[in-house]
């Protein structure tokens, strides 16, 4: 009785030993002061990564996933005896990774906000199932996208998970074509993402909420969008369009002729800025690859980009007439105010394409036009009255000189009065 | 009593018996103009008076539609240029006429300067041509705010800010002219108050000083023309000189209709407090020179700040200007001036360059 209490205290003291202690000091003591000191920059370089690694900063040391005990200065701190694991194995990174990350009370003394279903997650992916079921050492895990001793949160912009970082980060792997050799899988997603609209968002305008690749495809459970759920990924943030599509024709012939959805006609990585060029039957038009021109669907998809042009024309029209005036120096700007609501008209009108019903899209234009016509007309009212100002200011500077003719011939009679009293 | 009945109809008559039209006549017929070769400088004193004309009577036609406050302004200046009958018209002349007017106590002021016209007894004529000047200038000020957009709104929040600089009483001043900390509806409704009634008043009793003297005095002859000896010729004020001077203000009023008819004044965006000032901020033209000379000064100037320094600068500058019919002894003595002349050219020369750089030299230069 005496030993097994004795054996459960010893157990107690190693866990406790080897289990990371909130606000402990980094234990760049020990451990890091000889792993700088051999000269070899294999055991060295991770030492001194260490120091800009979130764990250092948040008070955990080496022995929180290699074990040992840094209080030792020799070769007794790396005793296996004492939890010392060394260089952990790729199939046992998830391990102990998971150990903390997947503890909701002890993550929750470092951040409570942070997520702990990461190793569930990731049991899910496409990653996790191949090591798992095939043993297949290539796929990632942990420290394949947190790099081991200089993890970084991913709001800091030099983690490799920042989202300016991730499409490289994922493209180490997957756009190396000699290493994804054996998963008959393209490896030109990076370069065709880096040529899309979301890459351009985030990269140029820097608006980080710009999708990249784990936003359509998961971080931890990354797997690729299957066929009918395409159109639930893009509409995390293409709400209307997504809703529309769900209800429309499309919807349920392209999942029978095995179209994956949106990527039909946007593509998945390479997503171009969607144009009216795409709609209707002419030469960059998306829906020429399925309708003709005497289809039903050829028919609407012609009509659908008519309502479409006229009510661009129309606001471009409008807007055209009310600059000339602005810049006349008449006041419109109540009418160039009123004329964004055909600006609006015409966004929700290229967005009702997706319900692909000439109906929806007249609902949506006719309002557009009515708004732009009368701006137009004010802008023509504008450019009238400059005219009507402008032969006014010819009278008026008539009538002024006349007066100031009759004036000269009053001075001239005046002073050959005075000049005739004078002299 | 009927020859002059004769003469001028029976409502002259009525009026002479009851206020005293024949006593006026008197007094306007006794003026005198000289003529010489500098004689056109006399017409820019009435010019300036014919625009303030112009802007107490289109600003009164503005005051039925424009609302003083942080909320209206702007909306009530965009309806007078869009809605009412030629509400764009009585702005742009107010806006163009403000200009035109401060151009022209400018140039009044300098020939006034360059002519000797302040030696004595017309030293007190100078000071209050000084004051009006300082009055228009604060005219200009106040106004510019009025409509409320974003450019008047931020070019006031940099001017009162250099006023904040002043040394001892900036930081009052600031608040005083703010009416806060921030330019506020309180700064607007504040200079609304000083642009149509502070101003106003002012400038009713200095100008009516300022008229009061030039009549009493008559118009300086310069001493270049005086010493020379020879017969002075002259010409009535009434009817000659008063008939040049309305052929003057016929040819401002035709120049009026073309501006506000060619280039109608602007009312860009409403202010927004919370927006990032636009770039290319600047003030009034006529302030251009201060604003670019601040610019130009280095942080620090031994070991005082730049920016306090070249307030304290020009307000020296300004009462060395103010003061020198005092400062001009030999002038005052009747003997010839030429180092006031030079400083006078070198103030002219001054002002007119750095206008020019303010709006031709990059903006962070």
């Amino acid at each position: 009785m005496r030993l097994a209490g004795l054996g459960y205290a010893l157990a107690l003291l190693l866990t406790l030993a080897s289990w990371p202690a909130e606000g402990a000091s980094p234990p760049t003591d020990r451990c890091a002061a000889c792993h700088l000191e051999t000269g070899d920059e294999r055991l060295a370089g991770p030492a001194r990564e260490f120091a800009g690694d979130i764990h250092a900063a948040k008070g955990l040391g080496c022995i929180a996933c290699h074990g040992g005990d840094a209080r030792e200065s020799g070769l007794e701190a790396m005793d296996p005896a004492k939890g010392y694991i060394g260089k952990p194995k790729r199939q046992q990174i998830l391990q102990v990774c998971g150990r903390c990350h997947s503890d909701a009370q002890f993550m929750k003394r470092y951040n409570p906000s942070l997520r702990v279903d990461q190793v569930t997650e990731y049991a899910s992916s496409v990653h996790g199932r191949r090591l798992k079921e095939l043993g297949d050492s290539k796929v990632a895990t942990c420290a394949s996208c947190h790099p081991a001793h200089s993890i970084r949160p991913p709001s800091d912009p030099k983690s490799s998970v920042h989202p300016l970082r991730v499409a490289d980060t994922c493209g180490r792997c997957h756009a190396d074509a000699k290493y994804m050799a054996g998963y008959k899988i393209p490896t030109d997603q990076l370069q065709k993402y880096k040529s899309s609209v979301h890459s351009q968002a985030m990269t140029v305008k820097g608006d980080l909420s710009a999708p990249t690749c784990n936003d359509c495809h998961g971080n931890h459970g990354a797997v690729p969008p299957g066929i009918s759920w395409v159109g639930n990924v893009c509409g995390q943030c293409h709400t209307v369009m997504a809703e529309l599509f769900k209800k429309s024709v499309h919807a349920k012939v392209f999942v029978e002729m095995g179209n994956p959805g949106c990527a039909t006609c946007h593509e998945n990585h390479a997503i171009k800025p969607a144009s009216d060029e795409m709609l209707g039957l002419g030469d960059k038009a998306v829906c020429a690859a399925c309708h003709g021109a005497d289809d039903k669907g050829g028919k609407a998809a012609t009509e659908m980009r008519a309502r479409i042009d006229a009510l661009r024309t129309a606001h471009d029209k409008a807007q055209a007439i009310l600059l000339k005036a602005e810049h006349s120096g008449m006041e419109v700007s109540q009418a160039s105010f009123d004329l964004n609501a055909a600006s609006g008209a015409l966004v929700k009108a290229r967005t009702a394409v997706h319900a692909f019903s000439v109906d929806a899209v007249a609902k949506e234009a006719e309002p557009g036009l009515a708004v732009s016509g009368k701006a137009f007309a004010r802008g023509v009212r504008a450019l009238e009255e400059l005219a009507f100002r402008r032969k006014g200011l010819v009278v008026s500077v008539v009538i002024i000189l006349a007066l100031i003719v009759g004036l000269v011939l009053k001075i001239r009679q005046v002073d050959r009065r005075q000049e005739g009293r004078d002299g | 009593m009927a020859t002059v009945e004769k003469r001028h109809g029976w409502l002259w008559t009525w009026l002479d018996r009851r206020v005293g039209l024949a006593e006026l006549e008197k007094l306007a017929r006794k003026k005198e103009i000289p003529v010489h070769r500098h004689t056109v400088w006399y017409y820019l004193g009435g010019m300036t008076l014919f625009l303030f004309m112009i802007q107490v009577s289109t600003g009164i036609l503005l005051l039925f539609y424009y609302r003083p406050s942080a909320e209206e302004a702007f909306e009530s200046v965009q309806f007078l240029m869009a809605e009412v009958e030629f509400g764009w018209l009585i702005r742009s002349i107010h806006s163009w006429a403000a200009n035109l007017m401060i151009l022209m106590l400018f140039v009044h002021l300098f020939s006034v300067l360059l002519l000797k016209a302040y030696a004595p007894p017309r030293e007190i004529t100078w000071f209050s041509g000084m004051g009006l000047m300082g009055l228009a200038m604060g005219f200009g000020f106040t106004g510019y705010l009025l409509p409320w957009n974003e450019l008047a709104y931020f070019a006031t929040k940099v001017g009162t800010e250099i006023t904040g600089a002043m040394p001892v009483i900036g930081g009052f001043l600031r608040r005083l002219l703010r009416g806060g900390d921030e330019v506020t509806g309180a700064t607007l409704t504040r200079f609304y108050g000083i642009h149509v009634a502070v101003l106003p008043a002012l400038t009713t009793g200095l100008l009516g000083l300022h008229l009061f003297l030039v009549q009493r005095h008559g118009m300086s002859v310069p001493p270049g023309v005086a010493g020379r000896g020879a017969p002075r010729r002259t010409m009535p004020f009434l009817p000659n000189f008063l008939l040049r001077d309305l052929v003057g203000w016929l040819s401002a009023l035709a120049i009026l209709a073309a501006l506000a008819a060619y280039l109608p004044a602007e009312l860009g965006r409403k202010a927004d407090p919370f927006l990032p000032a636009p770039a290319g901020i600047k003030p009034e033209w006529y302030f251009m020179f201060m604003f670019q000379t601040l610019k130009y000064l280095p942080a620090y100037v031994l070991g005082v700040e730049g920016e306090i320094v070249g307030i304290v600068g020009f307000g020296v500058g300004g009462l060395f200007l103010a003061l020198i019919p005092f400062l001009d002894r030999r002038t005052a003595r009747g003997e010839a001036s030429r180092l006031f002349t030079w400083i006078g050219v070198a103030i002219i020369l001054y002002m007119v360059v750095l206008t020019y750089l303010g709006y031709t030299a990059s903006a962070t230069k």
